[in-house]
């Protein structure tokens, strides 16, 4: 069988949003202006922490539950997220610790510097995790959370979103990103959402509702993707020269 | 043309400033979700080697320090092995987790891990690098996690041979990555831009 056991494929930094964008202020003066320099991954880079199922609760992938008073729940549209990890190559990662946050359905978040005026649900954290199975797949139980407003421009809102945090199983393979909502107005209006260039790179982050995998009168699903680098085969790399 | 059947990565988008709520809930209060932060230890037992501090801040174009970022550190044990399932030289110290993960202080912007110096891990080549943190970065305003490496100040033998720092053109912007000691505690100090701005790295 082929060792996928090599150097983790270039991350495309034209795909990727660079990272002075002006449109979105802040990055203005956080984005490292001289060049990166590259080097072939090593040993550091291709290891990397790895969680199981002992470092994780029974309701952590349930935001609807794992924060609300006992016989009570979060208020909002329900919905499961769910969908696979694979990487560049196409092949599931399993074993990935998949981090998410998000606002509640008013789009207020649980946070101490969030001064927004909708209210917070007393029964919603917005946090939540969950590792993907053998065959990359993974799911959450939430409820769609609320856009809102944030100091950018004058009037910038948004769109529905979650974060989501993946730990694949090197360094190197590190990523933070956000999912939207197939249909959301805002997705074309937000400059965040706009520092990425390639459309077919915003639609990678849109979620698409799933009927088939919608619960009946109990909860919509939503289908997100997600895919980390992949690495290349060590066939030719181990075999000695003359042999 | 048929095009080759890759995927592309998911595209990044930034931390943002509530990078918290997911990644270290107990710090801001958040509790109850989960029994304690993912990364707030990294010696979990007795571990061999020496015990330091890895502190630090992280600066703005301006020199402001930033109060809204998330830091991570990845890096081996003393004997310069990572307790991670893709190392392919041994087991290393159980006692040591190789990870670490703090939000930044919101008042001061001050990382501070208590960890292990590590030991030297091989560079593709079989050459041996210099004793270093892999660090990563995360915040509001950035769009893709950076990544940096911190060395060590009394490792300078080491240091001039190690094979990424001497990709580094203009051998000046070493000193960036050169956390310095003060007793049993390394400070480096990042900078996102400017006249000292930290060397990153694609990897
Ligand atoms: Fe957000």
């Amino acid at each position: 069988m082929t060792q996928h056991d090599g150097a983790y494929f270039p991350r495309d930094r034209n795909w990727h949003p660079k990272l002075l964008t002006p449109d979105y202020k802040t990055s203005v003066l956080r984005s490292p202006q001289k060049p990166l320099i590259s080097f072939g991954n090593s040993l550091s880079e291709t290891t990397g922490p790895v969680f199981g199922h002992n470092d994780l609760g029974e309701l952590d992938s349930d935001l609807i539950q794992n924060y609300a008073r006992s016989g009570e729940s979060a208020l909002g549209e329900r919905i499961i997220v769910h969908g696979r990890v694979l990487d560049e190559s196409g092949r599931p990662v399993p074993q990935v610790l998949i981090e998410v946050w998000q606002a509640n359905a008013g789009g207020r978040y649980r946070h101490k510097k969030d001064g927004y005026l909708a209210p917070l649900d007393p029964n919603f954290g917005g946090c939540g995790r969950a590792l993907s199975d053998d065959n990359g797949y993974y799911a959450f139980r939430t409820i769609k959370p609320g856009p809102y407003p944030w100091p950018n421009g004058v009037n910038d809102w948004r769109p529905a979103h979650i974060h989501f945090s993946l730990f694949g199983s090197g360094f190197a393979q590190r990523l933070i990103t956000q999912m939207y909502f197939e249909g959301d107005p805002h997705i074309a209006l937000c400059p965040i959402v706009n520092t990425i260039k390639d459309p077919q790179a915003i639609d990678m982050l849109t979620a698409k509702l799933d009927m088939n995998n919608t619960i009946p009168m109990n909860a919509r699903a939503y289908r997100f993707d997600l895919v980390l680098r992949g690495r290349r085969s060590t066939l030719f790399e181990n075999r000695l020269e003359g042999n | 043309m048929t095009k080759l059947a890759y995927l592309k990565e998911s595209p990044s988008q930034t931390a943002g400033p509530y990078v918290h709520i997911g990644c270290t809930p107990n710090v801001i209060g958040n509790d109850g979700i989960y029994p304690q932060d993912l990364g707030a230890a990294m010696i979990t037992g007795p571990a061999k080697g020496e015990q330091i501090t890895f502190a630090g801040r992280i600066f703005d174009g301006t020199g402001t320090v930033l109060r809204d970022a998330m830091v991570e550190i990845w890096q081996a044990d003393a004997q310069g092995i990572y307790n991670s399932p893709a190392e392919t030289r041994g087991a290393a110290d159980p006692n040591f987790t190789g990870f670490g993960r703090q939000a930044v202080d919101m008042e001061s912007g001050a990382f501070t891990f208590e960890t292990l110096k590590p030991g030297r891990v091989p560079f593709p080549d079989g050459r041996l690098q210099a004793p270093h943190i892999n660090i990563w970065i995360v915040a509001r305003g950035i769009n893709l996690g950076l990544n940096t490496r911190a060395y060590f100040s009394d490792e300078e033998t080491a240091n001039a041979d190690d094979p990424v720092l001497a990709r580094i053109e203009h051998k000046h912007r070493i000193q960036t990555l050169i956390a310095q000691k003060e007793r049993n505690t390394y400070t480096l100090d990042i900078y996102l831009q400017g006249e000292r701005e930290t060397v990153f790295f694609d990897i």
